[in-house]
């Protein structure tokens, strides 16, 4: 059974003395029918998946309807340059979220984390950080049950597709999974990991999904990074002590509801928003 | 939704109910029709005409018509092999009745004489439903060993489709009856626990009264 509330997985973390990412491997354990070795072998296979497609990522590829292509080229770029406003850090993340969103676009092999369209912020905030903190992969592995318990969550209390609860549901979610995740991998406790999670879904809240065409690609691909960064941010407010004042259940319980009154021109149907400019309806050629 | 739903899957992009939904579509109509496709025509309905192309939702069904699963790198280029391979491809547009946005018709021939039609629904995240079968309702996911079973709507042939599934300790997961009109064509789709073994499958197709049988294996 999935977890209908982050207090239900902090609640059995509490009562059995076990990590939050240990109380998501067990429920999985069960649902599956797997032992934990087997389950944690599936879970480094899917981080192995998102750093090959990481790797994988070509300058040159261009998506069918010409939109997409070689801006993850540009960041790597940027980055070499000395005389940068952003660290290390953030900037690797950007570049790997839009090389993400990008080879998604251009069909390439990616990690559905929640969506396909927001399939580049966990693993940018995750690679990078294996790469710049040099932990194990490991690690990694259990914030990725960190991300998953929060999406089990998100999927069943509110919304994770574009078309049911427009963007917020999917890089809002994400960027929440992501937020999580890194909480964690910084030390944070259970309190700390909720209140990241709620710290990122709030800059979230209320985003639309009025991609041009109808395809995953403007604004979606630029919005990963978006995404990842805002992951980050609010990781480090947790960690720094700062709570949310309304509660992480209240703030998913919150999006969901926003994700009802979003209108459905604004969710997926590509019939308003950015998806009816000018620009867009000279640009998409069907 | 299971955590691997969250988490993944490995899918090939860029859209999970566009193109890796279409490929699962496609792989499950292929492993249905039980025989290398000759001809194929595809008939996009509703948001897969609107927006296929820029999904690569032609490639991803004919993916998955040639046996390809939904993380296969050679999905961009499966047109391609599937002319290699001597399969004759046309699209098509259709405006089905009552079906969801994301739906295909595929008109499927075998080089050895089958033949099926299947409207397939992409639901969203990758999860797929078979409408229909040869032009009767049916509804299955493809995430279980499915028997498909056309019948004319006699008494009896539930009760012989059950007990040899008894017989060979099969659990039926879900069970669906559907019939044309009264004593006319029938069918019934069993989705089960359990692998159904091929001379049960034979021993049925020899019933009277049964016109045909497909089962969709995961094997």
């Amino acid at each position: 059974m999935s977890f209908k509330m982050l207090s239900d997985i902090v609640n059995e973390s509490n009562q059995k003395q076990i990590a939050f990412w240990e109380v998501v491997l067990n429920d999985d354990c069960k649902n599956e029918g797997l032992s934990k070795d087997e389950s944690m072998k599936r879970m480094s296979d899917i981080y192995l998946a998102m750093k090959e497609a990481d790797l994988n990522y070509d300058p040159n590829a261009l998506s069918s309807s010409g939109m997409t292509g070689g801006d993850g080229a540009l960041l790597e770029k940027h980055r070499m340059q000395p005389n940068r406003l952003i660290g290390d850090f953030l900037t690797k993340v950007m570049e790997k979220a839009v090389k993400m969103g990008e080879s998604n676009a251009c069909m390439k092999r990616i990690v559905a984390a929640p969506t396909a369209g927001s399939c580049g912020v966990i693993p940018a905030v995750l690679i990078t950080y294996e790469e710049e903190r040099k932990v194990s992969v490991n690690k990694i592995v259990e914030a990725l049950y960190v991300a998953g318990g929060i999406g089990e969550v998100l999927a069943e209390s509110a919304e994770i597709s574009g078309a049911k609860g427009g963007c917020q549901a999917e890089i809002g979610s994400a960027s929440g999974m992501a937020a999580g995740a890194i909480a964690y991998l910084e030390g944070g406790d259970n309190e700390t990991i909720v209140h990241a999670v709620a710290l990122a879904l709030k800059n979230m809240l209320g985003l639309t999904c009025d991609p041009v065409g109808g395809l995953v690609e403007v604004p979606c691909v630029k919005r990963n990074v978006s995404g990842a960064v805002n992951a980050i941010i609010s990781s480090q407010m947790a960690i720094a002590g700062i709570r949310s004042r309304i509660p992480p259940d209240e703030v998913i319980d919150s999006m969901r509801r926003i994700g009802n009154l979003i209108p459905e021109c604004l969710k997926e149907t590509s019939k308003e928003g950015l998806a009816i400019t000018a620009t867009a309806l000279k640009t998409v050629v069907h | 939704m299971q955590l691997f739903d969250i988490i993944g899957p490995i899918m090939v992009g860029p859209s999970s109910s566009h193109t890796a939904g279409a490929v699962k579509i496609g792989y499950v109509a292929g492993k249905l029709l039980d025989e290398p496709i000759s001809e194929a025509i595809i008939l996009l309905h509703g948001s897969f005409l609107a927006t296929g192309k820029g999904h690569g939702t032609d490639r991803a069904l004919i993916a998955g018509l040639l046996g390809m699963e939904p993380d296969d790198s050679r999905i961009p280029n499966s047109i391609e092999i599937a002319k290699d391979r001597g399969m004759d491809i046309q699209f098509g547009e259709i405006s089905l009745k009552d079906a969801h946005p994301n739906s295909v018709l595929l008109k499927l021939t075998g080089k050895y004489g089958r033949s099926l039609d299947i409207i397939g629904e992409s639901l969203g995240g990758s999860i797929i439903n078979i409408s229909s079968i040869d032009g009767l309702s049916a509804n299955f996911s493809g995430d279980y060993p499915t028997l498909i079973v056309h019948n004319m709507d006699q008494p009896g042939h539930v009760a012989e489709v059950t007990s040899m599934l008894s017989h060979k300790s099969v659990n039926i997961s879900s069970m669906q009856l559907y019939r044309e009109s009264r004593g006319g064509n029938a069918v019934m789709v069993l989705e089960c626990d359990q692998e159904i073994p091929t001379q049960a499958i034979e021993w049925l197709k020899k019933l009277e009264g049964v016109e045909k049988v497909t089962y969709y294996s995961l094997k």
